[in-house]
């Protein structure tokens, strides 16, 4: 889950990190009244849960109140990649000397959380490790210490000369790794971390993605979950215990399993079409989590055909064909259904969705294919019409 | 031979009388797992299908059983515990079935049990199964056939779909080991290749791999290094978008790290054979069986 710039920056702040104090702001109004109240000379920044919000016009420098206002009234309403920005962070703006780059993430590779930090900070760092990977230092941090204090003052001598601002440096980021472990984290990121003409070391930018798997100790940060960041059909699916990624094509896929559900999506590809959607219904899947899953799949309206594939396991083939049933029941499907279902009480399946006069094989490459063909059937007519 | 299971492992169920941890326990035991013992804090002294004796703790089960494997059905908040636990009982080998466990706790958890000289396979995982002698999890143990071909692969049920490919075209296997799809996990690609490596029965490899990290990455450049079995391949998310979680928490492409692309491009690299579609990885075994 992500959270926004001014929740990460609350969240760096009570670690004792250096932020500069800002205000949030939905209205034109309301910043120029934040920006009076700062005093000075302030920056407005969209909160949005997207990458390249600057290089959209989504963060300008105010001299003034007055101007402010005026540059908070483009910004707000404004669409970045499909988002419209419907808050602003104000925050008092400052004098920079220097910018660098600090981060942690979890490294797969290593199975650690490892401290990043890079002199060369205010850039995309994965640019930076592309480029020119010598400019970043990294450190594994093992989990069961935390950062040690010769650690934090290696990452500190790696972007300061000064031996002030090297012991200011690593005294935040120890208090980075805290806040980093403190809310689990899988990534925390400082960019810029800057330090001003007159010697302070701030944290002028804060992101931070949180672990889902660990959002169950943390109920307070569930709250911060911004749903604007979701397709309003992604925010349904995750609710009702599902995982659905909507994508571009016109193959509806209900399937079980992340890894099949992907498998399937290629095959789609592998056959000329697109998938419209990676939907993965889990295991043990209840008649009634089919019949969400159909529900979402067709609130997409470039679906042309609903595709099943289904390997039985702990998940029972029958328990999803009694979903379809009922499905179609309640719901009005008006795009061809075609089913791939194997493995655990699959002849019991076949036997209730004969009953309703719906075929199955228990190939994957047929459904997909007959899938592709009936999608194509489906969209035709619409076209000439 | 097979890896990390035989007839001989002594299994311990942590969960036993759980939804899923007594529907698998059944399910194991059918298969003939040598399922001696249940561990459910609280329920010490009961038996489990009037077959199982469940204890309160793994150091108690151990005692009594000669218990030397586990498998974890308990839920996300518990599981770590259950990790240390089995750990601190000398198991050797930990299954973490459960799914959602906090990816930092994993951090801290994995070389607690490798100082143990133990191993963690998973969380996030189906287990593993040695045809016709043991499985331990929940992979469907009747589409499996004892045979050469050693498995190893991130999913679950994409793991089934090769399985059935490969059985159903008379190809048996020596272990099919799922490593879980979370992005920290205790068993990597590489321990599984080394371990087939080193396993008299297994003749050839599949791998199964998924968009997000580079692990596969590795496993082929291991491959090409220190393999002389060959080794063919799949990898599932071609048509993932970059930045989406694919259900499991470790399917994310970032940035333009762990696309399904280059994670193809290193097998080839690697000589290992790439199948375009599950039903083309038979072709390729039997290739490679020769």
């Amino acid at each position: 889950m992500k959270v926004h710039e001014y929740q990460a920056r609350e969240i760096f702040r009570s670690h004792g990190l250096a932020v500069p104090p800002d205000r949030v702001a939905a209205t034109p109004e309301e910043v120029g009244a934040a920006a009076a109240e700062l005093g000075g000379p302030v920056v407005v920044k969209a909160q949005v849960l997207v990458g390249g919000r600057g290089k959209a016009g989504g963060v300008k420098l105010a001299a003034t109140p007055e101007e402010a206002r005026r540059k908070a009234s483009d910004i707000l309403g404004m669409d970045i990649k499909g988002i419209t920005v419907e808050r602003v962070l104000v925050a008092s703006a400052v004098d920079i000397a220097s910018e660098a780059y600090a981060g942690i993430v979890i490294d797969r590779a290593s199975r650690r959380p490892v401290m990043m930090v890079s002199a060369a900070g205010g850039v995309d760092i994965e640019e930076v490790a592309r480029a020119t990977p010598e400019k970043i230092r990294r450190i594994e941090i093992d989990p069961r210490y935390g950062l040690l204090g010769h650690q934090a003052s290696a990452l500190g001598f790696a972007l300061y000369e000064d031996l002030t601002l090297v012991r200011r440096a690593a005294q935040l980021f120890r208090g980075l790794y805290a806040a980093f472990v403190d809310v689990d984290a899988s990534l925390a990121e400082i960019n810029p971390l800057v330090v001003t003409r007159a010697g302070e070391l701030l944290a002028i930018d804060a992101k931070l993605n949180l672990d889902d798997n660990a959002l169950f100790r943390h109920p307070d940060l569930e709250k911060l979950r911004d749903p604007s960041d979701e397709d309003p059909a992604e925010t349904e699916a995750r609710e009702k215990g599902l995982s659905y990624v909507k994508l571009d094509g016109n193959i509806g896929c209900i399937v079980n399993g992340a890894g099949l559900a992907m498998a399937t999506m290629d095959l789609i590809k592998y056959y000329g079409a697109e998938p419209a959607n990676f939907l993965d219904i889990g295991g043990s899947s209840n008649p009634e989590k089919v019949v969400n899953a159909m529900r979402i799949v067709l609130s997409d309206p470039n679906v042309k055909a609903i595709l099943f594939n289904i390997f039985g396991g702990i998940t029972r083939c029958d328990d999803v064909a009694n979903g379809i049933v009922v499905a179609l029941e309640q719901l009005e499907v008006d795009v061809p259904i075609v089913i791939r279902l194997t493995g655990t009480n699959e002849d019991e399946a076949l036997r209730i969705l004969e009953s309703v006069g719906l075929p199955a094989t228990n190939s994957m490459d047929e459904v997909v294919q007959r899938a592709i063909d009936l999608a194509v059937r489906t969209a035709a007519p619409e076209a000439a019409r | 031979m097979s890896v990390f299971i035989d007839e001989s492992t002594r299994l311990v169920v942590q969960g036993i009388t759980g939804r899923d941890g007594s529907f698998h326990a059944r399910q194991m035991m059918e298969y003939g797992t040598r399922v001696v013992a249940g561990v459910v804090p609280g329920k010490g002294g009961q038996t489990f299908d009037d077959a199982v004796p469940i204890f309160h703790t793994v150091a108690d089960a151990v005692a009594e059983t000669g218990a030397t494997a586990s498998v974890i059905y308990v839920p996300p908040a518990f599981a770590v515990d259950a990790v240390y636990e089995a750990a601190d009982a000398g198991i050797e080998l930990i299954v973490t079935i459960t799914e959602g466990v906090p990816v930092f706790d994993m951090t801290r958890v994995i070389p607690y049990v490798q100082e143990r000289g133990a191993r963690v396979l998973g969380p996030n995982c189906p287990g593993l199964i040695s045809p016709g002698k043991s499985k331990v999890g929940i992979l469907p143990g009747q589409i499996c056939t004892p045979g050469p071909v050693g498995v190893v692969s991130r999913s679950g049920t994409l793991t089934y779909e090769v399985i059935h490919h490969l059985t159903g075209d008379g190809i048996g296997q020596s272990t099919c080991v799922g490593i879980g799809g979370d992005p920290i996990i205790g068993t990597s690609f590489i321990d599984c290749l080394e371990a087939f490596e080193a396993d008299q029965e297994t003749k050839a490899v599949v791998m199964i791999g998924e968009i997000g990290g580079t692990d596969e990455q590795e496993a082929a450049r291991h491959v090409k290094s220190s393999m002389t079995k060959p080794v063919v391949g799949f990898i599932a998310g071609q048509t993932a978008p970059p930045g989406r979680r694919m259900g499991h928490a470790g399917a994310i492409i970032s940035g333009s790290e762990g696309t399904a692309m280059e994670k193809i491009e290193a097998f080839r690299e690697s000589g290992i054979g790439v199948a375009r579609r599950p039903a083309d990885l038979v072709g390729l075994v039997r290739e490679a069986l020769g």
